[in-house]
């Protein structure tokens, strides 16, 4: 049977993308690295804070409470400050990020007037670093009073808590499906709007234009590798989730990779707008980096809960495709829902496909110039 | 010098020629600063939280009316079935769901223990967390009101008073504000550089540089300086609007920022450059240019402590200009380090700097 012009062109493009093995390279291994950073590298736990302690009675009790911070394994003594200053210079240099400091003639006065005030000052220009250090070291001392005065803390309301759907609240659960969103956006948005509009800018696309291929056919020939490409990296951090984060797979895999495929297609009609919109590959380039990559990171709730945020953009988060594919994706694959639950993300994910394709469809010029 | 004068004039001509640029370097930083310090929060200020009564007694109520008055908390009004709660959680319409047990009020009372029971959706384990502190907190807050809790303050042996330094409110807004300058900082300088000679070897327009008399070294020099005095313009820009909009002021001295930032820069644009130097087109640049900005601002700190990373990671760190660059413009505008403070960063700094010019210069052949 003789080939079709349209699987010539598509042969085409697959070859274009072949002879560039390093590209290629960086598309298959950035998804791999960037779960690995997420997963060993990046942490919220706080484990050895380097802790300034300013004893200024350094006695029998205020000996053993340090050394009960440093049993706790979240702090370190890092510096014995002689001084008040010490503790602002340690926190210039970044030395540490807490002090402790006891009072004068601490054992005497618990005592003789039955108490004592230790304050804590913590370096707040990392906020949640400060409270997070801040409550660790309360807790610690509270631990320590209990031990002093031989009294116990209990109180009647017994809270049980159960932590559902990730019982020891791996982080792998937030950024397994935050590196898919990254990487699909960036292969298939960022990807395909460049090479169209490389086409655009070395001058081929007149050819292609006047070759006997439809305009839609070019298009679709154009964005088919990535697709191939963008569904081959959802797979591969969908295995490693699973393999080495320990990321359950609880719903339908089918409804899954249904959802994935049609967060594909939306991010190529994405990358078609863009490249109907641009003239040269920089400022397509740039459209995807700032109007795309960086708000679909920060305003899809990947690595900051949008419930936190203004309301103004927690309204703009709604017309961020990457939010309804994220929901529909935890939905699925953690809280092992079925169809029943993700309905109203697909219904959006599919309207915004088509307003996206019917825009470009009347931005897309058969005449260049 | 005049040959480097003329180049640079070349440049700029091309840079503020190209119309749809000019928006994308001035414009679009702004609009990012603005969104990004806006959404990267992590505090919680609204958990919605669903209730499941079985008791309705007045003890229980006011223990749902205590979550009303919190700021933190809206109450999702729920049947009267946990499977139902539940499902509000399945479907994202509530983070936690409580649960009252029939008797709460009859054995407290009677001064015995009850127990509630508090459903997290805990996928964001942070977030977790956080809504399992404030829940248990309220609740442990009302035990006392109950006249059941045996905790007397006035008994407590040792007092603590926390103090946070540099930013009582804990805003998180003045954490993430520099560190979302320097990402702006790097992305303008480094994209620049690395798809200007890329793209000059895609039009062919660099083979007729290399028929010039021009040395390599002014070359790199004509390529590097315009984006330098753009990036630091964009420096400049950027702290203006901070302190217009998120009124950062900044504790230390400006020179010393603007010079460390000078430098961290000749990092940055010469590694861009290099990236150019052995790329064929701009998409290949691109990627290869993304590829290590990402490991670069992941191992950063821009979000997380370095010092909580394992330790490959932070030798990794003694090589990552990014996270120099974090941490110490963190450091000046936040909490007034002086030049002594940030020494140890400034050498390594300068070298790093010294090492990626040299390679710059290298890898650029004007043969073909």
């Amino acid at each position: 049977m003789k080939r079709s012009r349209f699987t010539d062109f598509v042969t085409k493009e697959y070859k274009h993308i072949w002879r560039d093995p390093r590209t290629l390279l960086i598309v298959i291994i950035m998804p791999v690295l960037q779960m690995l950073i997420f997963g060993y590298v990046v942490s919220n736990e706080i484990k050895n804070a380097d802790v300034v302690i300013y004893d200024q009675s350094n006695d029998y009790l205020t000996n053993r409470l340090t050394q009960k911070l440093n049993a706790s394994g979240y702090f370190r003594t890092r510096v014995l400050a002689r001084k008040a200053s010490d503790i602002g210079s340690a926190f210039r240099r970044g030395d540490a990020k807490i002090a402790l400091v006891y009072p004068p003639n601490f054992a005497q006065n618990i005592k003789r007037l039955g108490h004592v005030n230790i304050q804590i000052i913590t370096d707040a220009s990392e906020p949640n670093t400060a409270s997070i250090l801040d409550s660790y070291a309360r807790a610690v001392i509270t631990s320590f009073m209990g031990e002093i005065s031989g009294l116990g803390f209990s109180s009647s309301i017994n809270i049980e808590t159960q932590m559902l759907y990730n019982k020891e609240m791996k982080a792998a659960f937030m950024f397994v499906p935050g590196t898919m969103v990254l990487i699909l956006m960036l292969i298939t948005a960022m990807m395909t709007s460049i090479s169209i509009t490389k086409e655009k800018e070395l001058g081929t696309m007149e050819i292609l234009l006047v070759s006997p291929l439809k305009p839609s056919q070019i298009i679709i020939g154009k964005v088919l590798p990535y697709v191939a490409l963008a569904f081959f990296n959802s797979l591969v951090i969908l295995l490693m989730g699973y393999t080495v984060f320990g990321l359950p797979l609880r719903g339908n895999l089918a409804l899954l990779l249904g959802v994935v495929f049609l967060f594909i297609i939306l991010a190529l009609s994405l990358g078609i707008l863009i490249s109907t919109l641009s003239k040269t590959q920089q400022v397509a380039m740039f459209m995807s980096m700032f109007a795309l990559m960086l708000p679909t990171i920060l305003l899809s709730g990947f690595i900051f809960p949008i419930e936190n945020m203004p309301k103004v953009l927690q309204w703009l988060s709604l017309i961020m495709p990457p939010r309804w594919f994220l929901s529909a994706l935890k939905t699925i694959m953690i809280k092992g829902q079925g169809l029943w639950y993700v309905w109203k993300e697909i219904l959006i994910l599919t309207g915004m496909i088509v307003v996206f394709l019917t825009i470009s469809v009347k931005k897309f010029n058969i005449r260049l110039s | 010098m005049r040959t480097i004068l003329f180049l640079l004039q070349k440049e700029f001509i091309q840079i503020f020629r190209n119309k749809s640029m000019l928006p994308i370097i001035f414009l679009l930083p702004i609009i990012q600063l603005l969104i990004l310090a806006n959404a990267a929060t992590q505090e919680m200020k609204n958990i919605n939280l669903a209730v499941v009564d079985f008791d309705n007694s007045t003890y229980s109520q006011r223990l749902i009316n205590a979550f009303y008055h919190s700021s933190f908390y809206t109450i999702i009004p729920t049947p009267q079935s946990e499977n139902k709660a539940i499902d509000l959680v399945h479907n994202g319409n509530a983070d936690a769901v409580l649960v009252i047990n029939h008797g709460f009020e009859k054995n407290l009372v009677k001064g015995e223990k009850v127990s509630v029971q508090l459903l997290v959706n805990s996928i964001n384990g942070t977030a977790a967390s956080l809504i399992n502190g404030y829940t248990s907190s309220i609740i442990q807050s009302n035990a006392q009101l109950f006249g059941a809790g045996n905790v007397e303050i006035g008994m407590l042996p040792v007092h603590t008073d926390s103090r946070f330094w540099y930013n009582p409110d804990l805003n998180y807004k003045l954490y993430m504000v520099p560190g979302i300058l320097v990402i702006l900082v790097t992305i303008i300088g480094m994209f620049l550089t690395a798809l200007n000679i890329v793209r000059e070897k895609e039009l062919g327009t660099i083979e007729q540089i290399n028929v010039t008399p021009i040395k390599k070294y002014q070359f790199i020099v004509g390529k590097l300086l315009p984006f330098w005095i753009i990036a630091l313009f964009e420096l400049a820009f950027g702290l203006i609007i901070a302190r217009l909009v998120f009124n950062l002021t900044i504790l230390g001295s400006i020179p010393l920022l603007f010079t460390f930032a000078a430098v961290y820069l000749l990092v940055a644009l010469s590694f861009g450059l290099i990236l150019s130097t052995s790329s064929s087109n701009q998409q290949q640049v691109m990627f290869l240019t993304f590829f290590f900005m990402i490991v670069f601002i992941m191992m950063s700190g821009l979000f997380t402590p370095t010092e909580s990373m394992p330790k490959w990671a932070n030798y990794f760190n003694t090589i990552n200009p990014l996270y120099y660059f974090m941490r110490v413009n963190r450091m000046i505008i936040l909490k007034g380090s002086g030049f002594r403070d940030i020494f140890p960063e400034f050498i390594s700094m300068s070298v790093l700097a010294i090492v990626t010019m040299f390679f710059a210069v290298n890898r650029y052949k004007k043969t073909v």
